[in-house]
């Protein structure tokens, strides 16, 4: 089990509190898809991603972006238990949508500097070092049903 | 991944922004990588002070920031241009290669909270190509 300090569960508690779903998701995914172009496998039926504007005005990714980062709620309401929360996710990645895992590192980097622009000079090396922990166990327990 | 025109043009335009800053960029980016990514500080083993404030960590965060600046001049052969760099690291630091690319995320995230405006999805993909093919190069001559 992942241990956590006081100073991490509060962090990653302020940071979900007063970020905008939606800003960040939409920013975060369509970044993804910009900057590692072939994660663009997954979203066939999207519409329009064909260059970095079009994906940027795109709806149906902004929208989805926004789920992905609500996806992330049910890690930080339940950080003792993070593996058990994603078994449902990890499945449905694995058997369902067949992601590469590794997309999930990919999108991580992306959703951490969109928090380090929205967040400016706050973010700062111990809340990066907070939100690259807290990413990397989610990303890790999203990988966990794959076999 | 190789670097289109319009990547190295698009570097070059951005790293000009950094010119001026290369000392804040590279403190800010080494002492977070230092933070974050702990195993890093095996490195700095000889440095009594690992913290953003250290001389030691200030001046290295400036010259490595200067010498991306040079290899941004040299992005038409970096394989050529980083030739002297790569032996140093290769024979004489022997830094894990791995280690380039974490330290390559934290300079993204620097740019991103410097920039927050100016790094944009299009300037974000360039630097990453960019900074990828430099450790690319930087890693040549390890064997």
């Amino acid at each position: 089990m992942v241990e956590w300090t006081d100073f991490e569960r509060q962090t990653i508690a302020d940071i979900f509190g007063k970020i905008d779903y939606e800003t960040v998701g939409a920013a975060a995914l369509s970044r993804c898809l910009i900057v590692y172009p072939w994660t663009q496998r997954y979203f066939g039926n999207f519409g329009n991603l064909y260059n970095a504007s079009a994906i940027k005005i795109n709806p149906m990714i902004a929208k989805h972006g926004t789920t992905i980062v609500h996806g992330l709620d049910r890690a930080w309401k339940n950080l003792d238990n993070i593996k058990d929360a994603y078994t449902e996710l990890s499945i449905l990645h694995s058997e369902t949508i067949h992601v590469d895992p590794d997309n999930f590192r990919l999108f991580s980097d992306c959703l951490t500097i969109t928090l380090a622009a929205q967040m400016g000079a706050e973010f700062n090396a111990d809340v990066q070092a907070v939100v690259q922990k807290f990413l990397t166990v989610v990303v890790n327990a999203l990988g966990k049903q794959y076999h | 991944m190789s670097l289109t025109d319009r990547d190295k043009a698009t570097v070059r335009s951005f790293w000009a922004k950094v010119a001026g800053n290369t000392e804040a960029v590279g403190t800010n980016a080494l002492s977070r990588m230092l933070t974050v990514y702990p195993q890093t500080k095996t490195y700095f083993a000889h440095w009594k002070d690992l913290g953003p404030k250290s001389v030691n960590v200030r001046k290295h965060g400036k010259t490595v920031v200067d010498g991306i600046g040079e290899a941004v001049m040299k992005i038409d052969d970096l394989q050529k241009g980083l030739l002297t760099l790569s032996e140093l690291h290769a024979f004489k630091l022997r830094v894990d290669p791995t280690n380039f690319k974490i330290l390559n995320h934290c300079i993204l995230v620097v740019l991103a909270i410097t920039f927050p405006a100016e790094f944009t999805p299009e300037a974000h993909v360039a630097v990453d190509k960019f900074l990828a093919a430099l450790a690319l190069a930087l890693s040549d001559k390890y064997r």
